[in-house]
């Protein structure tokens, strides 16, 4: 399929390396007007997904980071209270005007209500990231992160967003986006999410990319590294996921170790170097204890990888 | 094409992935703009648009290779010519040339009078077999195949249509003209047989699966714990998983809940502190509910350890509902098991627990006394224990008082007793003793008793 492999080299262009299933999930999502819901280990490019489609179609990225405790108020819109009381002091000495010629109080009531939607209209309302996203006239990318650190309310105020790309302000009426933003949700599995809200989403899951991949994916984000540590360390990267550790070292790690090899001015993967910066791959100190003692293996295999790959 | 994809869905939900009716519109939607071209995109497009965890996805995939999994008739027609060639070569070296020759001629004016089913059968064709087979599968309803006992029947339905009875005519005409042909055909016909076979089985496996997998799993449900058979073992345990699964959706929701009504003065002052303290915006005071705090006993002595097995076992897959779970094994002494279930795989943790106190024959009453010497001060009020036996005590002292004083302490304290109410209190059974100072006393002998059992403990702290 040609469309799809333009959004792998679209979003390569960006420096983020897809899969296949990336790129036609991508792919999908601008078909069928779908969310997507990415779920994966913390590190493997769900928010950087995001951004490379961004950057790859030249449209603006909204982010709502979410957290326990989020709410309306946050996410989709506010009144501007203190506007609303300023102008109500400042226009004080119109309100006489207003209800000068009223001469029973029921008249002044009438008046008085064509004068009260003033303080409710667009002027007062703060467009927080969602109302934004939708507000975009040219479209945009709207990433909602972390989905699941958010409570189960939360999820049920998307659910009209996710599907009709519209939102219900009593006051105003429904909102309808312009031009339907892309949505990007990403989630770490820290709870289960509704069935309601999966069901209205691409579901992907990206998980520890192959071996192949993501010396590519180091090759693109980091340049100055030379052919051989670049095998070698994921080679060493990919035995050190077959143990049983607490975090498990996931593509920003490996990203990471590269260019502080690079920095340090290594060009092959020893066992000191290895064990002098264990401490960028691994994040817990029971991890490192686990892992030392396999490291010289570990480097060995992943050279002699090297020569028959 | 579109019957097909409706056929995916069936067996994508027989496979225990949840399709709902707008899921399959999205997926047909996306089909339509990736295309059947490529398989690999198709398949990503059904993982995409029908699966929703990482289980899903993968008995989705393995459902999707089934389903698609058809002979490439290029390919194996290819193979049968050249087999036929070889044979044929084979044929000219071992026979005299007027051998191989003469055959054809004779075959070709016999072969035309046989049926087309004969025909097709003698000329190994085998793309035009697997064609036939599936049209006559499709019209005998194949994918409407339900249980294994069917397999017989929709076997035979589909030979019928397929004109057997015609083939059948044909060989007994050739039995007596030509016998060397007819034995041809009688091996052909047995091949035909084992395909349109496999053809059924492979239907049953995607089409059956959501009706025979239901129809085990009520059964079980309802099978005592007990008594279940060594090979059922592993299917139970994915039934418990499920149910705590069931749980966890259930009670895992929201813990907080506003109360309307009751005017938070603090927090309302401190967050119009802007606006000079005009309250624009109210804040409600909240109730936290809390966690369920779980004590757990079980009996691990006999008949009781395989529920006990059991019951730890959901207890420990409820982590978002229940905040502190605390088990205790025993037979005839007690010791604490909740870091042995939390550091390893359920068959091996009470492989070890039994291994520590299983086996002995159970006395109740000095383990209570173990539990109330070493962990009594780990009961509150927001604790639930939950003591799992048969409360057959071997005539040994009972020690009630210590359950009394366990009574007392907790929230709730909850029997569970894995036999039927009217062995309660007969023989050495204590239940009827211990029963005075329990808040529920339950049975609790099957997978569903178990599930109503620990739902409604939670629920209490809802």
């Amino acid at each position: 399929m040609a469309a799809i492999e333009a959004v792998e080299n679209g979003l390569a262009a960006q420096g983020y390396i897809a899969s296949r299933q990336i790129a036609t999930a991508v792919y999908l999502s601008q078909q069928i007007e779908k969310p997507i819901l990415v779920e994966g280990p913390a590190g493997v490019g769900k928010t950087e997904l995001a951004k490379a489609i961004a950057a790859w179609r030249g449209l603006k990225m909204i982010r709502l980071q979410c957290y326990e405790g989020l709410d309306e108020a946050r996410a989709l819109y506010e009144w501007k209270y203190a506007k609303q009381l300023l102008y109500t002091q400042i226009l004080k000495d119109k309100l006489g005007e207003v209800l000068d010629g009223a001469e029973t109080l029921h008249a002044a009531l009438d008046q008085l209500h064509d004068f009260g939607d003033v303080f409710f209209s667009k002027e007062f309302v703060e467009p927080r990231p969602l109302l934004q996203a939708l507000e975009q006239p040219a479209g945009c990318v709207l990433l909602i992160d972390e989905i699941d650190k958010s409570d189960a309310e939360f999820e049920s105020l998307l659910l009209e967003i996710l599907s009709d790309f519209q939102v219900s302000i009593p006051e105003l009426g429904t909102v309808s986006a312009a031009v339907p933003p892309t949505v990007i949700l990403t989630s770490n599995g820290e709870r289960d999410l509704g069935d309601a809200l999966k069901r209205r989403c691409l579901h992907l899951h990206i998980g520890f990319p192959e071996q192949r991949l993501e010396e590519r994916i180091v090759e693109s984000r980091v340049p100055g590294i030379s052919q051989t540590l670049r095998r070698h360390l994921v080679g060493f990267i990919h035995e050190l996921r077959t143990l049983d550790l607490k975090k498990l070292p996931s593509v920003s790690e490996t990203i990471d170790w590269a260019r502080v090899l690079v920095l340090l001015q290594a060009f092959e993967l020893g066992p000191e170097i290895v064990k002098d910066t264990l401490n960028v791959l691994l994040k817990y100190e029971s991890d490192i204890e686990a892992a030392l003692p396999q490291v010289t293996t570990f480097v060995a295999k992943a050279a002699r990888q090297n020569v028959f790959g | 094409m579109k019957e097909n994809l409706h056929r995916f869905f069936r067996a994508a939900r027989g496979a225990g992935v949840r399709v709902s009716p707008a899921e399959s519109i999205d997926a047909m939607r996306a089909v339509a703009s990736v295309g059947l071209s490529d398989r690999n995109i198709l398949r990503d497009t059904f993982l995409l648009t029908l699966a929703k965890t990482e289980e899903e996805k993968q008995a989705l995939g393995e459902c999707f290779d089934l389903f698609f999994k058809i002979p490439e008739p290029a390919q194996s027609s290819q193979a049968a010519t050249e087999n036929d060639q070889s044979d044929r070569e084979s044929g000219q070296e071992g026979l005299a040339d007027a051998a191989s020759t003469s055959e054809p001629s004779t075959e070709s004016p016999l072969t035309e009078r046989l049926g087309p089913l004969a025909q097709m059968l003698l000329s190994q064709d085998r793309s035009a077999i697997s064609a036939a087979i599936a049209n006559a599968s499709n019209a005998a309803s194949l994918p409407d195949i339900r249980y294994f006992t069917q397999r017989g029947i929709f076997s035979g339905r589909i030979l019928d249509l397929m004109g057997i009875q015609g083939l059948r005519d044909d060989l007994d005409e050739l039995a007596s003209t030509n016998p060397a042909l007819a034995e041809r055909l009688t091996a052909a016909l047995e091949q035909l047989r084992d395909n349109v076979r496999d053809t059924v089985s492979q239907a049953l496996l995607l089409y059956g699966r959501e009706e025979a997998e239901n129809l085990r799993n009520e059964i079980l449900r309802n099978a005592p714990l007990s008594q279940i058979e060594p090979r059922q073992v592993e299917q139970m345990r994915f039934l418990i998983r499920q149910i705590a699964r069931r749980l966890r959706e259930r009670y895992s929701k929201p813990r907080k809940r506003q109360r309307r009504g009751h005017l938070d003065v603090r927090r309302t002052l401190r967050r119009n502190a802007a606006w000079g303290g005009v309250p624009f915006l109210t804040a409600w005071k909240r109730r936290r509910r809390d966690r369920p705090k779980i004590v757990a006993l079980c009996d691990v002595s006999g008949s009781v350890a395989r529920v006990s097995d059991f019951f730890l076992l959901l207890i420990h897959s409820l982590h978002e509902v229940v905040s502190d779970v605390r088990s205790f094994a025993f037979s005839g002494h007690l010791i604490e098991v909740s870091g042995i279930l939390e550091s390893k795989p359920p068959q091996e943790a009470m492989q070890e627990i039994m291994s520590k106190v299983g086996f002995g024959s159970s006395d109740y009453g000095s383990s209570f006394a173990d539990f109330e010497k070493q962990w009594m001060g780990g009961v509150t009020q927001q604790t639930t224990v939950i003591v799992l036996g048969d409360a057959r005590s071997n005539n040994l002292d009972p020690r009630a008082d210590i359950l009394r004083r366990v009574a007392e302490r907790s929230k709730r304290l909850v029997w569970l007793n894995p036999e039927g109410r009217t062995a309660w209190g007969l023989g050495d059974s204590e239940m009827a003793r211990y029963a005075t100072f329990c808040t529920v006393v339950r049975q609790c002998a099957t997978a569903q008793q178990l599930e109503r059992a620990v739902s409604d403990i939670v629920a209490t702290y809802q």
